[in-house]
């Protein structure tokens, strides 16, 4: 349980002259579900981005289930890619594939299954998120929150070992959001798999979370359980807990 | 200067980098064959009549302006050496590669654009497949096939154009302005006029599928890449259009 699926080590990564990430160092164990808590533009999206090899770091290492992927050519990134799957946060469903055709994209192209295997899988993944009978439609005739949940079925339908959730909540009603928060702690409990949250939202986060990372000024404020995240005195993190009502600036 | 130049050849040699990768990722794995025929119909099929009317028109054009122009040399009598020549050697590959490149090219990188700043290229790489083989290998294919049969079919559209204009306005009998096209007209013009083709299909493919990868920004940056696109196919066309003709010149 305790060994890292995981790990940054002094990952920095910068955009032109703007620095992003500033020496991450952090594990994420195999099995638990860590939370990446930040504000809007803290570099949350680009850090999980490093750990299927979507970006590069500068400086540093990533360490997937034991390999170092950062001089990974495209090549050798499939393999670590087919174990984590990634949910975006905009979706990024194909636009020009319905809904059927964007769930069967990693099944058609790594597995030979029959056409009936995979339209029942299709089936029963859009089960998962709430949705059903939808597979004809194009993603332009979708609903935001129902784009979002056909994203987060496709990133589900490989069964990966691990997913990355980029803000699976945000803009979802209240009750949608819950299911995806239940779906999330189940395929942990049910299929242990390796989970990283980014959101915004405070109580999503300690719903699903079993460990909280606070990324600030592309650095780790934070990392620890919900409770030490609840207990916890770290200035920055007090003050984006909450809502800027306590901590770094209210003590001033 | 210096700067631009360098900018200038860093897209040179990431091109041809993407070129490198397309051969490779395209023999890597058989073909998908629905994909293909869908980009062999998108691209080719429905460049049919941009590609046609261009080139009646200019076979017309061509008649008139050969029996106006050289009248005094007697060159009424030569229309169809004329028309049948500079269509099949330079002005059937060139304005059709110009006319369906920029329609095919903005497509691309429109498309391609779109994807890229949507993380839609992003996602593909994330499930383990590759844009090049996915994205880039049926396009560059299905223009390397269908524009050199775009173009035969110009240049036969366009000596027609010709022929109407060579019947109706000079009074010229149809079967001596065949005759004289036939005997015009080398195997080694064929070859040219295609082997220029297929240089063209490789330009416009490459850099309008490389315009679209790295399309950055949002709405407006697909829209720069996209004039870029037809600007530099279109310019490419006619530079390597000189050098291609010196290097046919040869044989
Ligand atoms: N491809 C890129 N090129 C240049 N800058 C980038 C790129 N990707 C991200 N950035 C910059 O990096 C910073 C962090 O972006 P990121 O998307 O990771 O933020 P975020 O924490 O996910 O924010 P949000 O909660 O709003 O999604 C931003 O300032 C952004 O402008
Ligand atoms: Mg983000």
């Amino acid at each position: 349980m305790a060994d890292p699926f995981i790990r940054f080590e002094d990952v920095h990564k910068a955009f032109g002259d703007k620095q992003v990430l500033q020496g991450i160092t952090f594990d994420i164990r195999r099995g638990e579900t860590m939370v990446v808590l930040g504000g809007s533009g803290s570099g949350k999206s680009v850090l999980i981005r490093h750990i299927i090899g979507l970006h590069r770091p500068d400086r540093g290492h990533v360490i997937v289930d034991g390999e170092d992927i950062v001089d990974y050519d495209e090549d050798r990134l499939f393999a670590v890619r087919k174990k984590i799957a990634m949910l975006f946060q905009g979706g990024a469903l194909f636009d020009s594939m319905n809904v059927l055709e964007n769930l069967a994209y990693g099944l058609r192209e790594h597995t030979d299954l029959p056409e009936e295997t995979i339209r029942a899988r299709v089936r029963d993944k859009l089960a998962l998120v709430g949705l059903e009978e939808i597979e004809a439609l194009m993603p332009a005739e979708l609903s935001g929150g129902m784009k979002k949940r056909v994203a987060l079925a496709r990133s589900i339908a490989m069964d990966p070992q691990c997913i990355l959730y980029d803000e699976p909540t945000t803009g979802l009603d209240p009750v949608t959001a819950n299911t995806i928060n239940e779906l999330i702690r189940s395929m942990q409990a049910r299929l242990q798999v390796t989970s990283v949250v980014v959101t915004h939202d405070i109580e999503s986060a300690f719903f699903v979370g079993d460990r909280v990372a606070y990324l600030y000024e592309g650095r780790m404020h934070f990392v620890g359980t919900i409770e030490e995240a609840r207990a916890s005195r770290e200035p920055q993190l007090r003050y984006f807990l909450s809502g800027g009502r306590e901590g770094a600036d209210a003590a001033v | 200067m210096n700067g631009v130049l360098a900018v200038g050849l860093g897209h040179v040699g990431a091109i041809a980098s993407l070129f490198g990768e397309t051969i490779r990722e395209a023999l890597r794995r058989k073909p998908e064959w629905p994909v293909l025929i869908d980009q062999l119909h998108h691209l080719g099929v429905r460049s049919f009549w941009i590609a046609t009317v261009t080139a009646l028109f200019t076979g017309m054009v061509l008649a008139l302006q050969t029996s106006y122009s050289l009248a005094a040399y007697g060159a009424k009598f030569f229309v169809g050496d004329v028309v049948s020549l500079s269509l099949v050697r330079e002005l059937g590959p060139v304005l059709t590669s110009l006319m369906v490149g920029g329609r095919v090219g903005a497509g691309i990188t429109a498309e391609l654009g779109t994807m890229k700043v949507t993380e839609q290229i992003d996602a593909i790489r994330a499930m383990a497949a590759s844009p090049v083989r996915k994205l880039v290998v049926p396009k560059v294919l299905s223009i390397l096939v269908m524009l050199p049969i775009l173009v035969i079919l110009a240049d036969l559209v366009g000596i027609l154009g010709g022929l109407i204009m060579a019947v109706t306005t000079l009074n010229q009998d149809s079967g001596f302005y065949m005759q004289h096209v036939v005997t015009a007209l080398s195997l080694h013009d064929v070859m040219s006029g295609l082997g220029k083709t297929f240089c063209f299909a490789l330009i416009i493919s490459l850099v309008a599928c490389y315009n679209g990868l790295i399309a950055t920004g949002g709405a407006d940056g697909v829209g720069r890449a996209t004039t870029q696109t037809v600007v530099v196919t279109s310019l490419c066309v006619l530079i390597s259009d000189f050098f291609l003709t010196k290097f046919f010149l040869y044989f």
